[in-house]
């Protein structure tokens, strides 16, 4: 299943909540964004609807308030950051706006109702007879009305759902990302064994480009969701779904597991980084290279340690023996923004904290405690810290 | 002013004749119908306590960003049982209660049609409750919510017994929900007073109906796909491992077939209290009731073929999108008629706001809610970013509490007289009103905003930076408005009990049966067995029929007494329904059988005594569902060679005319 | 309409007539346990049509036992019919005797069945199949053992005298029931037996 990822992002939190240098966030800029091309040449989809103005007017001034305010807009699942945006959210605000309009008029018809009541007489019985045009409410407000306006909500949707199936142009990447509990390995594929690139719980992908995203599960069923960037996709066992994905704006799009998958189901994220073409290349050709081999004394007494106490059984470093299949790779660990599927930040006193207690930080984790002397621990992080 | 009087022999001989024994045995052997109701809501309303603790435990953890007062394990677990407690044990068992009570009062019978199985469905009930909770306190309780996907929920994922207490406590269950629904369909096919033809039925009657009709044809898709998820735990059978052939979306498409007709059972007969209440205090019959009629059937039937909407981001084919789409739309329609025939009811008539009315009108506001926020879900292309997050979460807690709790406190304060002879205070009504509304909606409207903000569903923690914690502390405190709105109604009952206001017959001159009997409703229901002509029997003669006056004006001092007026009208009308004069049936515990459609009568049925097999036959079976889950195979034997034998004894020819008579 | 007065002087007491409230209790039983296995029939195409490989895995099930299993079966329904038409004219005799061998047929069969079950070639837990092949006949065995059971006890009843030509109800609901399981095994041995054939 394809999907259509065209997003015009709000201009991204000017500092990082979790406080991770490496993460490129970028600064918060223009008040109103410059409102994207109508997504892919959709010319099959209805023109703005009327609500445009309503679905314009409220991201607009999101956004003039995080300029002004430097505060954090959150990711939003309507974050359309203009009059259009991509299909879904389109359909997101349509449906959204039409079911407040729906709870506004009723709630004030029941109200009128019961306050209107007040002043009128009762006949001598005691009761009204019935009659009284009772049904021409029924006719209008139950059938008419509903069926005119759940139609055109539907036709919509189906146009938005054929939309949706595909990009209609070149994926500019293709990857497999396989659920684990709890974390993601991402896989892009390539021609040969050396053109592979393994990576866990971050994904780059090129501006502009989409991506071709495969879905596996080596466990339970997952669910792969970057809510700025498109909905959802399950992972389910014995089953290939595709999805994919586009960004229009560089910038960093969380994401998380969204089926219910164990313990530690809540802590199952994921970033994903849109990169300028250039840079998406220079990363992509840099994941594709081994591990450096450790230079100094420390790291190559680092590299002993994490060979000597098992890190090796879970865990691959590439161009080392370490070929353990458990775990995250991590021939390139630093380049990550953050482990632990994306809820700790990348910093050596998180590292050194997962090594020594991954079952404090993420209970029911695979990641064992590691017995680890401080001296060790040290040069272990040292070794580590190579692998960029 | 004229008063019926009737000769007070046959009365005293219709008590001896139908109250069972008092006291606690009277209440383990009860076959009245009265008597189970009251069981049914009492033992619910503790379930909705448990489950509403769960939820103000979990609620304390979310209140903010990061909070981890509560292990993973230990939330998961909250979560599960919460959601299975409220949906399963709370959502219809309430509704069971409520028509238990008052169907019999309304259809003009002295009993529901197999008084024994009724109990049953009770006791089953109560064990299946009691053999889930036993979990808990064994520190291996449901941990994967109440859809329970697979492989989560095998072996190699989820060793212990939790999911064997799922498994087996919901096919527990189901055997109650089963027995009531056959129960039900028995007494509204053959049990109704005559003359109550299809189109006199009260609205009440097809919200359950429907509700009953869509159990038999719902549950055995939860108990196949709850059998296959024992056997392949316990016998390593291969229905969902992919390894040996299995598939797990065999059992989504099992469960959720299962479970969307049984939203619709837990919502349309609350949507049939309201139905019945809002005509009381609108003063004025339902606006459209056939049509209201057809719509409750409808939303059942189609209820049958929305089941995929749950599915929708597991990567089906882009037709069957499409189709289960354009179905979970069409579905709204029906639901819109009935919410315009409430508006109409109200705007036509004139309302009169006691806390009945109340609950009505905030009932109808929530629903409303509640619905579009369904539609939203309903678009597939949308769906997929609000599917598992918390925004149907909201969705799923406004219809659940906007129609059935809502629907259920109406019905309290609606029938409390009744059932009780009292009126339950109106200023704490009122005011326990208000508290629940304001809570519901500071608790469960910020979920829209969450979910929205893309947060997921079944999360025991969630981090700082994402605009998440702000509307996750007011839904806590909302969570816990509502929960003092709850309490002020446990108040309220208890208050009333001792201290209020004693009801006549007819406190709210409402137009149906159960209210020309006194309150509380004695034993025997009826003194002497209706026979009616029209869907509001007691408000005949008072409303115009096209023009033409009433067949028996009554003078306006009558019209003030509320117990003369009902009294007197519909008999005195030549064809009026006949409430106060009709057949003694004294000849023991007698009731009519008629027939389905005109409802003529077609025997007199002899109604049997209070019996144990009722409580035996459950606790049998609880015996065998503990052989199940602890893999004691001769309490499984045992247990089933038991219960085979209560069966043979409950069957047993009576020594009397008639076969056997359940 | 005449009096209700009137008409209770001549209604019949209980469950004497058809469509009487015991008999529609049956009715319902038998409509859910309908839809029950139309749930697991349901399974078994379901996974037989995502199934990779041959189908069933282990080769076509064989009709040596199972044809004259499902003809003693169905043959069984026609005495069952046959006794309550007995005691329908008042022939206790004919329903005693219908009733029993009736009771030996399904029993034949039962036998037959486990029979078969032990020379299967697979487990329960082999694979999907086989525990959709145990599980859906195993289903079907146990509403067999409750038509026997109720056949059991309604002969008892039927030996000490209870039935009349008007008051049968027992006899009745135990043919529904016993009629009901046959049809069931219709669909079943059409979805294991031969539909793979055919398909």
């Amino acid at each position: 299943m394809g999907r259509h990822r065209a997003q015009f992002r709000p201009p991204a939190r000017p500092a990082d909540p979790t406080g991770v240098g490496q993460e490129r966030a970028r600064a918060a800029h223009s008040a109103l964004p410059a409102a994207s091309p109508r997504a892919s040449a959709r010319s099959a989809l209805p023109a703005a609807s009327p609500r445009a103005s309503v679905r314009s007017a409220l991201p607009a001034a999101l956004a003039l308030a995080t300029a002004l305010g430097g505060c954090a807009v959150p990711d939003s699942t309507l974050a359309t950051a203009g009059t259009t945006g991509t299909v879904e959210t389109a359909l997101g605000w349509t449906v959204l706006g039409v079911s407040s309009a729906v709870v506004l008029i009723t709630w004030t018809l029941v109200l009128v109702a019961s306050l209107r009541a007040r002043r009128k007489p009762l006949p001598a019985e005691g009761l009204f007879s019935a009659g009284g045009g009772g049904m021409t409410w029924i006719m209008w407000g139950g059938i008419v009305l509903p069926a005119i306006v759940l139609t055109g909500l539907f036709v919509f949707n189906a146009l938005a759902l054929r939309a949706l199936t595909s990009p209609g142009k070149p994926f500019g990447a293709n990857i497999e990302v396989i659920g684990h509990q709890w974390w993601w390995e991402v896989r892009y594929f390539g021609n040969s064994p050396d053109q592979i690139v393994t990576t866990a719980n971050e994904i780059h992908i090129p501006v502009g480009e989409p991506v071709r995203v495969q879905l596996a599960t080596a466990d339970v069923i997952h669910s792969f969701w970057v809510p700025p960037l498109s909905g959802k996709t399950d992972l389910i066992p014995g089953q290939k779904n595709v999805t994919w994905l586009e960004a229009k704006q560089p910038g960093i799009y969380w994401g998380r597991c969204g089926e219910y998958c164990g313990a530690e189901h809540a802590l199952m994220q994921l970033r994903v980084f849109a990169d300028p073409p250039a840079q998406y290349s220079k990363w992509l050709a840099a994941q594709k290279a081994p591990a450096a081999p450790p230079t100094t004394a420390e790291t190559r007494t680092g590299q002993a340690i994490f060979n000597g106490i098992g890190c090796a059984n879970c865990h691959s470093i590439g161009g080392t023996p370490a070929g353990g299949a458990v775990g995250p790779d991590l021939t390139h660990l630093m380049s990550r923004s953050t482990i632990a599927a994306g809820s700790l930040p990348l910093t050596r006193g998180n590292l050194a904290g997962w090594i020594a207690d991954a079952q404090g930080l993420k209970p029911g984790v695979y990641m064992p405690t590691m017995a680890v002397k401080p001296a060790q621990l040290h040069a272990l992080l040292a070794y580590l810290e190579t692998l960029r | 002013m004229a008063t019926v009087t009737v000769d007070t022999a046959p009365i005293e001989r219709l008590k001896e004749t139908w109250e069972g024994k008092g006291g606690l045995w009277g209440w383990l052997t009860t076959v009245d119908h009265k008597k189970i109701g009251k069981l049914y809501l009492a033992t619910s309303v503790v379930f909705l306590l448990i489950g509403g603790v769960e939820a103000g435990i979990m609620r304390a953890q979310l209140a903010w960003s990061n909070l981890r007062i509560l292990s993973p394990g230990v939330y998961d677990q909250l979560f599960s049982l919460h959601g299975m407690t409220m949906i399963f044990w709370y959502a219809s068992p309430i509704l069971s209660g409520f028509s238990n009570y008052i169907w019999p009062l309304l259809i003009g019978s002295r009993d529901m049609a197999y008084p024994r199985a009724n109990a049953l469905s009770y006791w089953l009930f109560l064990m299946s409750g009691v053999f889930l909770y036993t979990s808990p306190f064994l520190g291996q309780a449901p941990n994967a919510g109440w859809f329970a996907y697979v492989p989560f929920t095998l072996k190699p994922f989820n060793p212990g017994l939790n999911m064997d207490f799922y498994a087996l406590g919901l096919l527990f269950l189901t055997v109650s929900a089963t027995v009531g629904s056959i129960v039900f369909i028995g007494t509204i096919m053959k049990m109704r007073a005559t003359g109550m033809t299809l189109t006199r039925l009260p609205i009440f009657m097809y919200g359950t109906m429907t509700a009953s009709f869509a159990n038999l044809f719902a549950l055995p898709a939860l108990t196949t796909a709850l059998v296959f998820l024992y056997f392949e735990r316990t016998f390593h059978m291969p229905f969902y491992a992919v390894g040996g052939g299995g598939r797990p979306l065999l059992w989504q498409h099992l469960f959720w077939m299962f479970a969307h007709p049984w939203v619709y059972i837990i919502v349309l007969p609350a949507m049939g209290i309201v139905s019945e209440v809002i005509p009381v205090f609108s003063r004025r019959p339902l606006v459209g009731y056939p049509i209201v009629a057809m719509s409750t059937v409808a939303t059942g039937i189609i209820g049958f073929g929305v089941w995929l909407h749950h599915m929708f981001a597991t990567g089906l084919p882009n037709l069957s999108l499409a189709f289960f789409s354009g179905a979970s739309t069409l579905i709204v329609i029906p639901s819109g008629i009935a919410v315009f025939s409430w508006i109409a009811t109200m705007w036509t008539g004139r309302p009169v706001f006691k806390t009945a009315m109340l609950f009505a009108a905030g009932f109808v506001a929530l629903f409303v809610l509640g619905g579009v926020s369904g539609v939203v879900t309903a678009m597939v292309a949308y769906d997929w970013q609000v599917t598992d997050s918390y925004f149907v979460v909201a969705h799923l807690h406004y219809v659940l509490i906007g129609i059935n709790v809502f629907g259920v406190m109406t019905g309290f304060y609606y029938w409390f007289p009744k059932m009780t002879g009292r009126l339950l205070n109106e200023t704490l009504g009122k005011l326990n009103f208000w508290v629940m509304f304001i809570g519901v909606n500071v608790a469960f409207f910020p979920m829209h905003i969450t979910g929205i903000l893309g947060m997921e569903r079944r999360i025991y923690t969630y981090p700082a930076g994402l605009g998440w914690s702000v509307p996750n502390l007011i839904t806590t405190i909302g969570a816990y408005i509502f929960a003092a709105g709850f309490f002020l109604f446990l108040v309220n009952v208890w208050y009333s009990l001792r201290a209020g206001e004693v009801a006549g017959p007819n406190p709210w001159d409402a137009g149906t049966l159960e209210w020309s009997v006194p309150s509380p409703a004695p034993a025997y229901n009826f003194a002497v067995l209706p026979t009616v002509r029209s869907g509001y029997p007691l408000w005949e003669g008072r409303l115009l029929r096209r023009g033409r006056p009433p067949a028996a004006a009554p003078s306006p001092a009558l019209a003030r007494t509320p117990d003369a007026v009902g009294a007197r009208a519909p008999d005195m009308a030549p064809d009026g329904s006949l409430v106060f004069r009709g057949p003694l049936l004294l000849d023991g515990k007698e009731t009519f059988a008629t027939s389905p459609l005109d409802a003529e009568p077609m025997s007199v049925l002899r109604m049997p005594e209070d019996s144990l097999l009722p409580l035996l036959l459950s606790l049998f079976m609880l015996a065998f569902f503990y052989g199940a889950v602890f893999k004691l195979w001769w309490l499984v034997a045992a247990g089933a060679g038991a219960m085979l034998l209560t069966i043979v004894a409950w069957t047993w020819p009576r020594s009397m005319e008639g076969g056997s008579v359940a | 309409m005449s009096t209700t007065a009137a008409h209770a002087a001549v209604l019949p007491i209980g469950n004497r007539f058809r469509r009487s409230p015991g008999w529609w209790a049956m009715v319902w039983i038998i409509a859910t346990e309908a839809a029950l296995f139309a749930y697991l029939l349901f399974s078994y195409y379901y996974l037989a049509s995502q199934f990779r490989g041959p189908w069933p895995p282990d080769g076509f099930e064989s009709f040596t036992l199972s044809a004259p299993m499902t003809a003693i079966l169905f043959a069984s329904s026609g005495v069952m019919w046959w006794a309550e038409r007995g005691i329908k004219k008042g022939n206790q005799m004919q329903l005693r005797i219908g009733l029993l061998i009736t009771f030996l047929m399904g029993l034949a069969f039962a036998i037959l069945e486990g029979i078969e079950w032990s020379q299967k070639s697979f487990t329960p837990a082999s694979h999907a199949y086989g525990a959709l092949f145990f599980t859906v006949t195993g289903f079907h065995l146990t509403h067999v053992t409750v038509g026997l059971t109720m056949n059991l006890v309604v002969q008892i009843w039927a030996w000490m005298g209870t039935f009349t030509e008007e008051r049968h109800l027992a006899v009745t609901n135990a043919a529904l029931y016993w009629h009901f399981v046959d049809t069931v095994w219709a669909f079943v041995f059409f979805s294991f037996y031969i539909a793979p054939r055919i398909g």
